[in-house]
Protein backbone atom coordinates (compact mmCIF):
# COMPACT_ATOMS: atom_id res chain seq x y z
CA UNK A 1 0.00 0.00 0.00
CA UNK A 2 1.54 3.25 -1.06
CA UNK A 3 1.23 6.27 1.18
CA UNK A 4 1.13 9.77 -0.23
CA UNK A 5 1.85 13.27 0.92
CA UNK A 6 -0.94 15.62 -0.11
CA UNK A 7 -0.78 19.41 0.03
CA UNK A 8 -4.11 20.98 0.87
CA UNK A 9 -5.30 24.53 0.37
CA UNK A 10 -8.53 24.76 2.34
CA UNK A 11 -10.96 27.68 2.63
CA UNK A 12 -11.30 28.65 6.30
CA UNK A 13 -14.03 31.01 7.35
CA UNK A 14 -15.26 31.48 10.90
CA UNK A 15 -18.81 32.53 9.93
CA UNK A 16 -20.79 34.36 7.27
CA UNK A 17 -19.78 37.77 8.63
CA UNK A 18 -16.03 37.20 8.92
CA UNK A 19 -14.01 37.20 5.68
CA UNK A 20 -12.37 33.85 4.97
CA UNK A 21 -8.97 32.87 3.63
CA UNK A 22 -7.08 29.84 2.40
CA UNK A 23 -4.92 27.84 4.82
CA UNK A 24 -2.21 25.49 3.61
CA UNK A 25 -1.81 22.06 5.19
CA UNK A 26 0.63 19.27 4.42
CA UNK A 27 -0.79 15.83 5.09
CA UNK A 28 1.53 12.80 5.24
CA UNK A 29 0.61 9.12 5.18
CA UNK A 30 -2.49 9.44 2.99
CA UNK A 31 -3.55 6.00 1.79
CA UNK A 32 -4.84 5.63 -1.74
CA UNK A 33 -7.76 3.63 -0.29
CA UNK A 34 -9.01 6.53 1.82
CA UNK A 35 -12.10 8.34 0.66
CA UNK A 36 -11.76 12.08 0.24
CA UNK A 37 -13.69 12.68 3.47
CA UNK A 38 -11.54 10.16 5.37
CA UNK A 39 -8.53 12.14 4.23
CA UNK A 40 -10.18 15.26 5.72
CA UNK A 41 -10.88 13.26 8.91
CA UNK A 42 -7.14 12.59 9.20
CA UNK A 43 -6.43 16.27 8.65
CA UNK A 44 -8.91 17.16 11.40
CA UNK A 45 -7.44 14.60 13.84
CA UNK A 46 -4.04 16.21 13.27
CA UNK A 47 -5.49 19.70 13.76
CA UNK A 48 -7.25 18.67 16.97
CA UNK A 49 -4.03 17.12 18.32
CA UNK A 50 -2.27 20.39 17.57
CA UNK A 51 -4.99 22.24 19.47
CA UNK A 52 -6.29 23.93 16.31
CA UNK A 53 -9.81 24.35 15.02
CA UNK A 54 -10.78 21.42 12.73
CA UNK A 55 -12.08 22.05 9.21
CA UNK A 56 -15.87 22.01 9.21
CA UNK A 57 -17.40 20.05 6.35
CA UNK A 58 -20.84 18.54 5.81
CA UNK A 59 -21.41 14.80 5.56
CA UNK A 60 -23.97 12.24 6.60
CA UNK A 61 -24.22 8.93 4.72
CA UNK A 62 -20.74 8.79 3.17
CA UNK A 63 -22.16 6.49 0.54
CA UNK A 64 -23.15 8.98 -2.14
CA UNK A 65 -26.88 9.13 -1.46
CA UNK A 66 -27.48 12.03 0.93
CA UNK A 67 -25.83 14.89 -0.94
CA UNK A 68 -24.43 16.58 2.17
CA UNK A 69 -20.78 16.49 1.12
CA UNK A 70 -20.94 18.97 -1.78
CA UNK A 71 -17.64 20.88 -1.87
CA UNK A 72 -15.60 22.30 -4.70
CA UNK A 73 -12.38 20.34 -5.22
CA UNK A 74 -9.79 21.86 -7.55
CA UNK A 75 -12.51 23.98 -9.15
CA UNK A 76 -15.01 21.17 -9.70
CA UNK A 77 -18.06 20.40 -7.59
CA UNK A 78 -17.61 16.95 -5.98
CA UNK A 79 -14.14 16.62 -7.54
CA UNK A 80 -12.96 15.32 -10.91
CA UNK A 81 -15.08 12.17 -11.33
CA UNK A 82 -18.41 12.09 -13.15
CA UNK A 83 -21.49 10.82 -11.27
CA UNK A 84 -19.51 10.68 -8.05
CA UNK A 85 -20.22 12.53 -4.82
CA UNK A 86 -17.22 13.94 -2.92
CA UNK A 87 -17.61 11.19 -0.29
CA UNK A 88 -17.26 8.52 -2.99
CA UNK A 89 -14.12 10.09 -4.38
CA UNK A 90 -11.01 8.17 -3.36
CA UNK A 91 -7.48 9.33 -2.84
CA UNK A 92 -6.27 6.92 -5.53
CA UNK A 93 -7.46 9.63 -7.93
CA UNK A 94 -4.51 11.73 -6.75
CA UNK A 95 -0.74 11.36 -6.84
CA UNK A 96 1.90 11.81 -4.20
CA UNK A 97 2.75 15.50 -3.82
CA UNK A 98 -0.46 16.80 -5.43
CA UNK A 99 -1.95 20.07 -4.25
CA UNK A 100 -5.72 20.04 -3.76
CA UNK A 101 -7.70 23.27 -3.40
CA UNK A 102 -10.95 22.82 -1.44
CA UNK A 103 -13.60 25.54 -1.44
CA UNK A 104 -17.22 25.70 -0.30
CA UNK A 105 -19.96 25.93 -2.94
CA UNK A 106 -19.97 29.66 -3.69
CA UNK A 107 -23.35 31.32 -4.20
CA UNK A 108 -25.09 34.25 -2.57
CA UNK A 109 -28.07 31.93 -2.01
CA UNK A 110 -25.82 29.50 -0.07
CA UNK A 111 -24.33 31.65 2.71
CA UNK A 112 -21.29 30.13 4.39
CA UNK A 113 -21.91 28.85 7.92
CA UNK A 114 -18.33 27.84 8.60
CA UNK A 115 -15.37 26.76 6.44
CA UNK A 116 -16.80 24.37 3.83
CA UNK A 117 -20.31 24.24 5.30
CA UNK A 118 -22.97 26.33 3.61
CA UNK A 119 -26.63 26.94 4.40
CA UNK A 120 -28.64 25.22 1.68
CA UNK A 121 -32.05 25.94 3.15
CA UNK A 122 -32.84 27.97 0.00
CA UNK A 123 -33.44 24.54 -1.58
CA UNK A 124 -35.88 23.65 1.20
CA UNK A 125 -37.83 26.83 0.54
CA UNK A 126 -38.03 26.00 -3.19
CA UNK A 127 -39.48 22.59 -2.22
CA UNK A 128 -41.89 24.24 0.25
CA UNK A 129 -43.14 26.48 -2.57
CA UNK A 130 -44.58 23.53 -4.50
CA UNK A 131 -42.56 20.33 -4.25
CA UNK A 132 -45.38 18.27 -2.78
CA UNK A 133 -48.56 16.45 -3.82
CA UNK A 134 -52.02 16.37 -2.26
CA UNK A 135 -52.96 13.07 -0.66
CA UNK A 136 -56.07 11.98 1.19
CA UNK A 137 -55.29 11.19 4.77
CA UNK A 138 -56.43 7.91 6.30
CA UNK A 139 -55.47 4.35 5.46
CA UNK A 140 -52.68 3.89 2.91
CA UNK A 141 -54.20 3.54 -0.58
CA UNK A 142 -53.75 0.36 -2.61
CA UNK A 143 -50.33 0.72 -4.24
CA UNK A 144 -51.51 -0.18 -7.74
CA UNK A 145 -54.69 1.88 -7.66
CA UNK A 146 -53.25 4.56 -9.94
CA UNK A 147 -51.61 2.93 -12.96
CA UNK A 148 -48.29 4.53 -13.96
CA UNK A 149 -46.78 3.48 -17.30
CA UNK A 150 -43.28 2.02 -16.95
CA UNK A 151 -41.68 4.74 -19.14
CA UNK A 152 -43.27 7.48 -17.04
CA UNK A 153 -42.21 5.76 -13.85
CA UNK A 154 -38.62 5.45 -15.11
CA UNK A 155 -38.49 9.10 -16.19
CA UNK A 156 -39.93 10.31 -12.89
CA UNK A 157 -37.47 8.15 -10.99
CA UNK A 158 -34.52 9.57 -12.95
CA UNK A 159 -35.54 13.04 -11.78
CA UNK A 160 -36.38 11.83 -8.29
CA UNK A 161 -32.80 10.67 -7.78
CA UNK A 162 -31.76 14.31 -7.19
CA UNK A 163 -30.21 14.38 -3.73
CA UNK A 164 -30.30 18.17 -3.40
CA UNK A 165 -26.55 18.50 -2.85
CA UNK A 166 -26.31 21.83 -4.67
CA UNK A 167 -23.38 20.73 -6.84
CA UNK A 168 -25.30 22.16 -9.80
CA UNK A 169 -25.39 25.61 -8.20
CA UNK A 170 -21.73 25.36 -7.17
CA UNK A 171 -20.60 24.52 -10.71
CA UNK A 172 -22.90 26.83 -12.67
CA UNK A 173 -21.05 29.98 -13.82
CA UNK A 174 -24.31 31.85 -13.09
CA UNK A 175 -25.03 30.06 -9.76
CA UNK A 176 -28.35 28.92 -11.19
CA UNK A 177 -30.54 26.38 -9.40
CA UNK A 178 -32.35 25.40 -12.61
CA UNK A 179 -31.20 21.76 -12.54
CA UNK A 180 -32.37 21.20 -8.94
CA UNK A 181 -35.68 23.02 -9.44
CA UNK A 182 -36.17 21.42 -12.85
CA UNK A 183 -35.58 17.93 -11.46
CA UNK A 184 -38.04 18.43 -8.61
CA UNK A 185 -40.71 19.90 -10.90
CA UNK A 186 -40.18 17.28 -13.64
CA UNK A 187 -40.32 14.44 -11.06
CA UNK A 188 -43.74 15.40 -9.68
CA UNK A 189 -45.19 16.80 -12.92
CA UNK A 190 -44.54 13.60 -14.83
CA UNK A 191 -46.58 11.42 -12.45
CA UNK A 192 -50.39 11.21 -12.23
CA UNK A 193 -50.22 12.04 -8.51
CA UNK A 194 -48.53 15.34 -9.36
CA UNK A 195 -51.19 16.58 -11.77
CA UNK A 196 -53.58 18.52 -9.45
CA UNK A 197 -50.93 21.10 -8.45
CA UNK A 198 -48.96 20.92 -11.68
CA UNK A 199 -49.32 24.51 -12.92
CA UNK A 200 -49.27 26.11 -9.47
CA UNK A 201 -46.21 24.10 -8.49
CA UNK A 202 -44.22 25.00 -11.60
CA UNK A 203 -44.82 28.75 -11.31
CA UNK A 204 -44.32 28.85 -7.52
CA UNK A 205 -41.04 26.91 -7.56
CA UNK A 206 -39.63 28.94 -10.47
CA UNK A 207 -40.52 32.16 -8.62
CA UNK A 208 -39.01 30.95 -5.36
CA UNK A 209 -35.78 29.99 -7.16
CA UNK A 210 -35.38 33.62 -8.32
CA UNK A 211 -36.38 35.02 -4.91
CA UNK A 212 -33.60 33.02 -3.24
CA UNK A 213 -31.03 34.87 -5.36
CA UNK A 214 -29.92 32.09 -7.71
CA UNK A 215 -28.77 33.27 -11.13
CA UNK A 216 -30.36 32.60 -14.52
CA UNK A 217 -29.69 29.43 -16.47
CA UNK A 218 -27.54 30.02 -19.56
CA UNK A 219 -27.61 26.41 -20.79
CA UNK A 220 -23.95 25.72 -19.98
CA UNK A 221 -24.95 22.17 -18.95
CA UNK A 222 -22.08 22.23 -16.43
CA UNK A 223 -24.69 21.22 -13.81
CA UNK A 224 -25.32 17.92 -15.59
CA UNK A 225 -21.58 17.30 -15.80
CA UNK A 226 -21.06 17.65 -12.02
CA UNK A 227 -24.32 16.08 -10.82
CA UNK A 228 -23.36 13.07 -8.67
CA UNK A 229 -26.49 11.23 -9.82
CA UNK A 230 -26.34 12.42 -13.43
CA UNK A 231 -29.60 14.41 -13.65
CA UNK A 232 -30.02 15.51 -17.26
CA UNK A 233 -30.70 19.11 -18.32
CA UNK A 234 -33.81 17.62 -19.93
CA UNK A 235 -35.31 18.41 -16.52
CA UNK A 236 -34.70 22.12 -17.18
CA UNK A 237 -36.39 21.77 -20.58
CA UNK A 238 -39.33 20.00 -18.86
CA UNK A 239 -39.57 22.84 -16.32
CA UNK A 240 -39.67 25.42 -19.12
CA UNK A 241 -42.24 23.41 -21.09
CA UNK A 242 -44.48 23.10 -18.03
CA UNK A 243 -44.02 26.79 -17.23
CA UNK A 244 -45.24 27.74 -20.74
CA UNK A 245 -48.21 25.35 -20.34
CA UNK A 246 -49.03 26.87 -16.95
CA UNK A 247 -49.09 30.42 -18.34
CA UNK A 248 -51.21 29.74 -21.44
CA UNK B 1 -51.18 32.55 -12.14
CA UNK B 2 -48.91 35.41 -13.18
CA UNK B 3 -49.84 37.66 -16.08
CA UNK B 4 -47.93 37.30 -19.36
CA UNK B 5 -45.82 40.35 -18.50
CA UNK B 6 -44.92 38.87 -15.10
CA UNK B 7 -44.26 35.47 -16.66
CA UNK B 8 -41.79 36.92 -19.13
CA UNK B 9 -39.94 38.57 -16.24
CA UNK B 10 -39.42 35.23 -14.49
CA UNK B 11 -36.15 33.35 -14.99
CA UNK B 12 -37.86 30.83 -17.25
CA UNK B 13 -39.78 33.50 -19.18
CA UNK B 14 -36.64 35.57 -19.74
CA UNK B 15 -34.83 32.55 -21.09
CA UNK B 16 -37.67 31.71 -23.45
CA UNK B 17 -37.69 35.33 -24.69
CA UNK B 18 -33.91 35.25 -25.18
CA UNK B 19 -34.20 32.04 -27.20
CA UNK B 20 -37.12 33.30 -29.25
CA UNK B 21 -35.53 36.68 -30.05
CA UNK B 22 -32.22 34.91 -30.69
CA UNK B 23 -33.86 32.64 -33.25
CA UNK B 24 -35.54 35.60 -34.96
CA UNK B 25 -32.19 37.41 -35.10
CA UNK B 26 -30.56 34.32 -36.65
CA UNK B 27 -33.31 34.27 -39.32
CA UNK B 28 -32.70 37.97 -39.90
CA UNK B 29 -28.96 37.55 -40.40
CA UNK B 30 -29.53 34.64 -42.79
CA UNK B 31 -31.64 37.01 -44.95
CA UNK B 32 -29.05 39.75 -44.43
CA UNK B 33 -26.29 37.44 -45.67
CA UNK B 34 -28.38 36.47 -48.70
CA UNK B 35 -28.71 40.19 -49.48
CA UNK B 36 -24.97 40.72 -49.03
CA UNK B 37 -24.14 37.89 -51.41
CA UNK B 38 -26.01 39.80 -54.13
CA UNK B 39 -22.76 41.74 -54.46
CA UNK B 40 -21.46 38.75 -56.43
CA UNK B 41 -24.48 38.74 -58.77
CA UNK B 42 -25.33 40.87 -61.79
CA UNK B 43 -23.93 44.45 -61.65
CA UNK B 44 -27.30 45.84 -60.48
CA UNK B 45 -28.37 42.94 -58.26
CA UNK B 46 -27.42 44.47 -54.91
CA UNK B 47 -28.88 47.90 -55.65
CA UNK B 48 -32.05 46.33 -57.09
CA UNK B 49 -32.47 44.42 -53.86
CA UNK B 50 -31.98 47.67 -51.92
CA UNK B 51 -34.60 49.33 -54.13
CA UNK B 52 -36.99 46.43 -53.56
CA UNK B 53 -36.62 46.87 -49.79
CA UNK B 54 -37.18 50.64 -49.98
CA UNK B 55 -40.23 50.10 -52.19
CA UNK B 56 -41.83 48.18 -49.31
CA UNK B 57 -42.45 51.60 -47.77
CA UNK B 58 -44.36 51.41 -44.46
CA UNK B 59 -43.81 47.64 -44.35
CA UNK B 60 -40.05 48.28 -44.20
CA UNK B 61 -40.59 50.52 -41.18
CA UNK B 62 -42.66 47.84 -39.49
CA UNK B 63 -39.79 45.41 -40.10
CA UNK B 64 -37.20 47.90 -38.85
CA UNK B 65 -39.09 48.70 -35.66
CA UNK B 66 -39.84 45.02 -35.06
CA UNK B 67 -36.20 44.14 -35.55
CA UNK B 68 -35.07 46.92 -33.22
CA UNK B 69 -37.51 45.69 -30.57
CA UNK B 70 -36.28 42.09 -30.91
CA UNK B 71 -32.67 43.23 -30.70
CA UNK B 72 -33.27 45.47 -27.67
CA UNK B 73 -35.15 42.71 -25.78
CA UNK B 74 -32.39 40.19 -26.55
CA UNK B 75 -29.62 42.58 -25.48
CA UNK B 76 -31.49 43.79 -22.38
CA UNK B 77 -32.13 40.29 -21.05
CA UNK B 78 -28.59 39.20 -21.92
CA UNK B 79 -27.08 42.08 -19.97
CA UNK B 80 -29.44 41.56 -17.02
CA UNK B 81 -28.48 37.85 -16.89
CA UNK B 82 -24.85 38.94 -16.68
CA UNK B 83 -25.61 41.43 -13.88
CA UNK B 84 -27.62 38.76 -12.04
CA UNK B 85 -24.73 36.35 -12.35
CA UNK B 86 -22.39 38.82 -10.63
CA UNK B 87 -24.91 39.22 -7.79
CA UNK B 88 -25.51 35.48 -7.46
CA UNK B 89 -21.80 34.78 -6.82
CA UNK B 90 -20.15 37.78 -5.17
CA UNK B 91 -17.07 35.75 -4.20
CA UNK B 92 -15.43 33.92 -7.10
CA UNK B 93 -13.64 30.57 -6.88
CA UNK B 94 -9.86 30.57 -6.58
CA UNK B 95 -9.75 27.57 -8.88
CA UNK B 96 -12.53 26.80 -11.35
CA UNK B 97 -12.69 24.38 -14.25
CA UNK B 98 -15.28 22.55 -16.29
CA UNK B 99 -15.85 18.88 -15.63
CA UNK B 100 -16.25 18.17 -19.37
CA UNK B 101 -18.55 15.33 -20.43
CA UNK B 102 -22.04 16.70 -21.14
CA UNK B 103 -20.91 20.25 -20.25
CA UNK B 104 -21.24 22.86 -23.00
CA UNK B 105 -18.99 25.25 -21.16
CA UNK B 106 -16.27 26.69 -23.35
CA UNK B 107 -14.89 29.84 -24.90
CA UNK B 108 -18.11 30.39 -26.86
CA UNK B 109 -20.55 29.98 -23.94
CA UNK B 110 -18.37 31.81 -21.41
CA UNK B 111 -17.92 34.83 -23.67
CA UNK B 112 -21.61 35.38 -24.57
CA UNK B 113 -21.81 38.66 -22.63
CA UNK B 114 -18.57 39.96 -24.16
CA UNK B 115 -19.38 38.95 -27.74
CA UNK B 116 -22.93 40.22 -27.25
CA UNK B 117 -21.78 43.67 -26.12
CA UNK B 118 -19.31 43.87 -29.02
CA UNK B 119 -22.14 43.00 -31.43
CA UNK B 120 -24.36 45.64 -29.83
CA UNK B 121 -21.74 48.35 -30.37
CA UNK B 122 -21.02 46.97 -33.83
CA UNK B 123 -24.66 47.17 -34.93
CA UNK B 124 -24.80 50.88 -34.06
CA UNK B 125 -21.57 51.57 -36.00
CA UNK B 126 -22.72 49.34 -38.85
CA UNK B 127 -26.04 51.19 -39.28
CA UNK B 128 -24.16 54.48 -39.17
CA UNK B 129 -21.80 53.33 -41.94
CA UNK B 130 -24.16 51.63 -44.35
CA UNK B 131 -27.68 52.84 -43.69
CA UNK B 132 -26.94 56.45 -42.76
CA UNK B 133 -23.70 56.88 -44.74
CA UNK B 134 -23.35 59.25 -47.71
CA UNK B 135 -24.38 57.43 -50.86
CA UNK B 136 -24.41 58.29 -54.54
CA UNK B 137 -27.48 57.41 -56.55
CA UNK B 138 -27.79 55.16 -59.57
CA UNK B 139 -30.58 54.53 -62.03
CA UNK B 140 -32.31 51.16 -61.64
CA UNK B 141 -35.23 50.53 -64.02
CA UNK B 142 -35.22 54.26 -64.77
CA UNK B 143 -35.61 55.20 -61.10
CA UNK B 144 -32.97 56.75 -58.85
CA UNK B 145 -31.86 54.56 -55.99
CA UNK B 146 -29.04 54.52 -53.39
CA UNK B 147 -25.78 53.07 -54.67
CA UNK B 148 -25.16 50.84 -51.66
CA UNK B 149 -22.91 48.57 -53.70
CA UNK B 150 -20.33 51.31 -54.37
CA UNK B 151 -20.46 52.34 -50.71
CA UNK B 152 -19.72 48.75 -49.63
CA UNK B 153 -16.85 48.42 -52.10
CA UNK B 154 -15.36 51.80 -51.14
CA UNK B 155 -15.70 51.15 -47.40
CA UNK B 156 -13.89 47.83 -47.47
CA UNK B 157 -10.90 49.29 -49.33
CA UNK B 158 -10.08 50.66 -45.90
CA UNK B 159 -8.13 48.02 -43.91
CA UNK B 160 -9.63 49.22 -40.60
CA UNK B 161 -13.15 48.43 -41.86
CA UNK B 162 -12.15 45.24 -43.69
CA UNK B 163 -10.32 43.70 -40.73
CA UNK B 164 -12.57 45.25 -38.08
CA UNK B 165 -15.60 43.62 -39.72
CA UNK B 166 -13.73 40.33 -40.01
CA UNK B 167 -12.94 40.27 -36.30
CA UNK B 168 -16.52 41.13 -35.33
CA UNK B 169 -17.86 38.41 -37.64
CA UNK B 170 -15.60 35.86 -35.92
CA UNK B 171 -17.11 37.02 -32.62
CA UNK B 172 -20.59 36.66 -34.17
CA UNK B 173 -19.69 33.06 -35.02
CA UNK B 174 -18.56 32.51 -31.41
CA UNK B 175 -21.82 34.02 -30.09
CA UNK B 176 -23.92 31.78 -32.33
CA UNK B 177 -21.78 28.71 -31.58
CA UNK B 178 -23.39 28.54 -28.14
CA UNK B 179 -26.38 30.72 -28.97
CA UNK B 180 -28.13 28.52 -31.52
CA UNK B 181 -27.92 25.40 -29.31
CA UNK B 182 -28.91 27.45 -26.29
CA UNK B 183 -31.97 28.85 -28.11
CA UNK B 184 -33.11 25.32 -28.98
CA UNK B 185 -32.65 24.31 -25.34
CA UNK B 186 -34.41 27.41 -24.00
CA UNK B 187 -37.39 26.81 -26.27
CA UNK B 188 -37.37 23.19 -25.03
CA UNK B 189 -36.81 21.94 -28.59
CA UNK B 190 -34.49 19.23 -27.40
CA UNK B 191 -34.23 15.65 -26.30
CA UNK B 192 -31.40 13.72 -24.70
CA UNK B 193 -30.77 11.87 -27.95
CA UNK B 194 -30.88 14.92 -30.25
CA UNK B 195 -28.80 17.18 -27.99
CA UNK B 196 -25.40 16.46 -29.57
CA UNK B 197 -26.83 16.69 -33.11
CA UNK B 198 -28.49 20.04 -32.39
CA UNK B 199 -25.25 21.35 -30.90
CA UNK B 200 -23.29 20.30 -34.01
CA UNK B 201 -25.88 21.85 -36.35
CA UNK B 202 -25.70 25.09 -34.31
CA UNK B 203 -21.90 25.22 -34.60
CA UNK B 204 -22.00 24.47 -38.35
CA UNK B 205 -24.61 27.20 -38.97
CA UNK B 206 -22.56 29.63 -36.82
CA UNK B 207 -19.38 28.91 -38.79
CA UNK B 208 -21.17 29.16 -42.17
CA UNK B 209 -22.76 32.50 -41.24
CA UNK B 210 -19.50 33.96 -39.89
CA UNK B 211 -17.51 32.79 -42.94
CA UNK B 212 -20.23 34.06 -45.29
CA UNK B 213 -20.16 37.51 -43.69
CA UNK B 214 -16.40 37.91 -43.32
CA UNK B 215 -15.66 36.65 -46.83
CA UNK B 216 -17.11 39.81 -48.41
CA UNK B 217 -14.92 42.49 -46.71
CA UNK B 218 -11.80 40.35 -47.06
CA UNK B 219 -12.53 39.57 -50.72
CA UNK B 220 -13.15 43.23 -51.52
CA UNK B 221 -10.00 44.30 -49.66
CA UNK B 222 -7.66 41.72 -51.16
CA UNK B 223 -9.43 41.45 -54.53
CA UNK B 224 -9.31 45.16 -55.25
CA UNK B 225 -13.06 45.93 -55.26
CA UNK B 226 -14.47 46.24 -58.78
CA UNK B 227 -11.36 44.58 -60.19
CA UNK B 228 -12.11 41.34 -58.30
CA UNK B 229 -13.13 38.38 -60.43
CA UNK B 230 -16.42 37.68 -58.61
CA UNK B 231 -17.61 41.28 -58.43
CA UNK B 232 -19.24 42.75 -61.51
CA UNK B 233 -19.47 46.51 -61.71
CA UNK B 234 -21.04 48.59 -64.44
Amino acid sequence: MSLMTINLKVWRQKNAETPGKFEDYKLDGVSEHMSFLEMLDVLNENLIKEGKDPVEFDYDCREGICGSCNMVINGRAHGPKHKTAACQLHMRTYNDGDTIVIEPPRAAAFPIIKDLVVDRSAFDRIIEAGGYISVKTGAAPEANLIPVPQDTSNEAFDYATCIGCGGCVAACPNSSAALFTGAKIAHLNSLPQGQPERDKRTVAMVDQMAKEGFGDCSNYAECEAVCPVGISISSIAAMRRDYIKAIF
Amino acid sequence: MPSLIEAFQSQVGRKILTGLTGFLLVFFIIFHLAGNLAIFGEPDAMNSYSQFLHDLGPLLWVARIGLLLIFVIHAYIGISIWINKRKARPQQYKVYSSKGGPSRQGLSSRSMAFTGVVLLIFVVAHINTFALGDMDTVLIDGRETHDIKSLVIDTFQNPIYAFGYTIVMILLGAHLGHGIWSAFTSLTLRSKKASATIYTIGVVVAVLLAVGFLFIPLYIYFGGGCDAALIHCN
